[in-house]
């Protein structure tokens, strides 16, 4: 039995590459740099380091929903918003 | 806070992770591989962008299908919570009564979803279901199968009736685990009734609750089998929920990137749904 009814096609492969990758640097982070533990951020949230690549990934998820229903392809925008959500996140939440 | 010392633990961990690899990383993988992607079948595929997620986005029939999906999800947390919560309330805590009124509650939730479609559909037809033809009998005008209003009272009381009993099992476990020296103290105190819910049997429940409101969310938001089995999403639209609309256009019309594209919205809704839900409710508890 193949593979070829997942339909892998690179922008795929590519993007779970990049959350498989973004979890890796959090335990390598994590490893080097010691921090994870909950602080109390925006919105009165104990968070931790995990939780707040959680929010920024959920987030970021939605804007690019939403800028794909507002405005369309190119996703541009969408993307800048989603890396200032990102920077948000880890800085104040 | 101590970090973690012994992290063997983690091994232990993996049986369950090779299993969710296979029942849901792996179908997720080929939802997000789908939803990119048009196909005829024969595992062809060719590469359609983002054109999908657009198509959904600006779906009128998704839109109604997912304010229909809150409307029911929102409907059914309001009535069987409270009511739950009061059922459990009035259960004896202790006496012979105890297992009689626990298997009683426990019996709904024991039937498979099919069934209980069929038994409802059964009970409310007008013309030989004992719902139906008591409705009928009092002068009300009831029909679930040419009424959307009349089949979305009895989706919503065969939701109710399947599902409080759970509720009530969750609350009236959180209620016999309140030791008696709370209630003592509250007497002393001389504490009204609602005083004694208000300060303690809410509080010592917000665990369970919080577990039980997630569950019917969840559950409910994904519901499929009894609205199938009771209405097929009819009379016209009006009881297609999300679920069955999705089938409609993954099996119906064999529109396997639509469908994988509104599949991910469709999840990513449950997804931040359930936290905020679960951030909110735990959020008192840590503080």
């Amino acid at each position: 039995m193949g593979l070829s009814w997942m339909a892998w096609t690179w922008p795929t492969a590519a993007f779970f590459l990049f959350i498989a990758a973004a979890i890796a640097t959090m335990g390598v982070w994590e490893y080097f740099v010691p921090g994870g533990a909950p602080r109390r951020g925006a919105f009165g949230l104990d968070t931790t380091r995990g939780d707040r690549l959680f929010i920024t990934l959920v987030g970021s998820a939605f804007i690019f929903l939403g800028w794909l229903g507002l405005f369309g392809t190119p996703l541009w925008g969408g993307l800048a918003i989603a890396l200032a959500w990102a920077g948000f996140v880890f800085w104040k939440v | 806070m101590n970090k973690t010392v012994n992290h063997k633990a983690w091994f232990l961990v993996l049986p369950v992770l090779v299993l969710v690899a296979f029942n849901a990383f792996i179908p997720l993988m080929t939802v997000v591989n789908y939803s990119v992607q048009e196909t005829f079948g024969d595992n062809t595929f060719f590469w359609a962008g983002l054109i999908w997620f657009e198509d959904v986005l600006h779906s009128e029939r998704f839109h109604a299908a997912l304010v229909r999906q809150l409307t029911f999800t929102f409907t059914i947390l309001a009535i069987e919570i409270p009511l739950g919560v009061v059922i459990a309330l009035t259960m004896p805590k202790r006496g012979i009564w105890v297992p009689v009124c626990l298997v009683t509650m426990a019996l709904p939730l024991l039937i498979p979803w099919n069934v209980v479609g069929a038994i409802w559909n059964i009970f409310a037809l007008p013309e030989i279901g004992l719902l139906g033809q008591v409705l009928n009998g009092l002068g009300i005008d009831y029909n679930f199968t040419r009424q959307p209003g009349a089949a979305w009272f009895t989706l919503i009381a065969m939701d109710v009736w399947h599902w409080t009993s759970l509720v009530v099992l969750l609350a009236y476990a959180g209620l016999v685990s309140i030791p008696d020296a709370f209630y003592q103290a509250a007497k002393i105190d001389g504490a009204s009734t609602w005083a004694i819910f208000r300060h303690i049997q809410l509080p010592k429940m917000k665990r369970v609750l919080t577990i039980a409101v997630l569950l019917r969310f969840m559950d409910s938001f994904n519901i499929y089998t009894e609205p199938f089995v009771l209405t097929g999403g009819g009379p016209g639209n009006s009881t297609t929920l999300l679920s069955i609309d999705l089938v409609k256009l993954a099996l119906g019309q064999f529109d396997l990137g639509p469908a994988a594209a509104m599949s991910l919205i469709y999840f990513l809704i449950i997804l931040a749904l359930s936290w905020i839900f679960y951030t909110l409710m735990m959020r008192d508890e840590e503080r």
